[in-house]
């Protein structure tokens, strides 16, 4: 079994069923505090799911998506937690 | 041999990766749920970037990209988690009732949002 196969066959559905179950909590989530975490933690598996990529076909260029997309999500974080304080309920 | 060790780095990485999703949909409440993916999704993505680093060696420049994006993750993580935490005590959200002890009851100021030391009692 080589590097890519494996890659293609283990790794990406292990990803792939991790984003479905924080998907499951994205839509249930009770308080908006846990869409917020669950939002987080969706693009975090998003930039490993692009590199992962990025290593199956070869082609580094990806990288550089994985490294915009971590910026957007701290700063995605940060406005939230922001504005949900300054609103002030659940 | 490369091979090996980058899949190695890859399966760790995703099985943290599934350990925090799963931790994210079974923890009972919110201060849990953040207390379990925060971490593992670092550990999970930081893995996975490493073996990135790994497969590409004769490009410096992915290799150093998926340093950066490491470095960045570790340094803005935290950070966030400790952020929406924060909000999260302040517009008081629910705690698990099995939660036997909460050090910040009543050191949030409610209308300045300060956090009081509880030591002006002492002076």
């Amino acid at each position: 079994m080589t590097l890519d196969s494996y890659i293609d066959y283990v790794i990406l559905p292990i990803l792939a069923v991790s984003l479905l179950l924080v998907f499951i909590r994205l839509f249930k989530g009770p308080t908006i505090v846990d869409r917020v975490i669950a939002l987080d933690l969706l693009i975090t598996i998003g930039i490993s799911v692009i590199t992962v990529y990025s290593i199956s076909t070869g082609k580094s260029t990806f990288i550089d998506v994985a490294m915009i997309l971590a910026l957007i999500a701290f700063l995605g974080t940060i406005a939230f937690s922001y504005y949900i304080e300054k609103r002030g309920r659940k | 041999m490369i091979d090996i060790i980058i899949g190695l780095l890859c399966t760790i990485g995703a099985i943290a990766i599934l350990i925090a999703a799963v931790g994210i949909l079974r923890m009972p409440d919110f201060y849990l749920r953040l207390s379990v993916t925060v971490k593992a999704a670092t550990l999970g993505g930081g893995l996975l970037l490493l073996s990135a680093a790994f497969y590409f060696p004769e490009e410096v420049s992915v290799t150093t990209k998926a340093l950066a994006i490491i470095f960045f993750l570790v340094l803005t993580a935290p950070v966030a988690a400790h952020l929406i935490a924060r909000t999260a005590y302040l517009i008081n959200t629910d705690q698990w009732k099995g939660t036997i002890q909460d050090d910040l009851a009543g050191m949030y100021d409610k209308e300045t949002h300060e956090l009081d030391s509880g030591e002006e009692g002492n002076k």
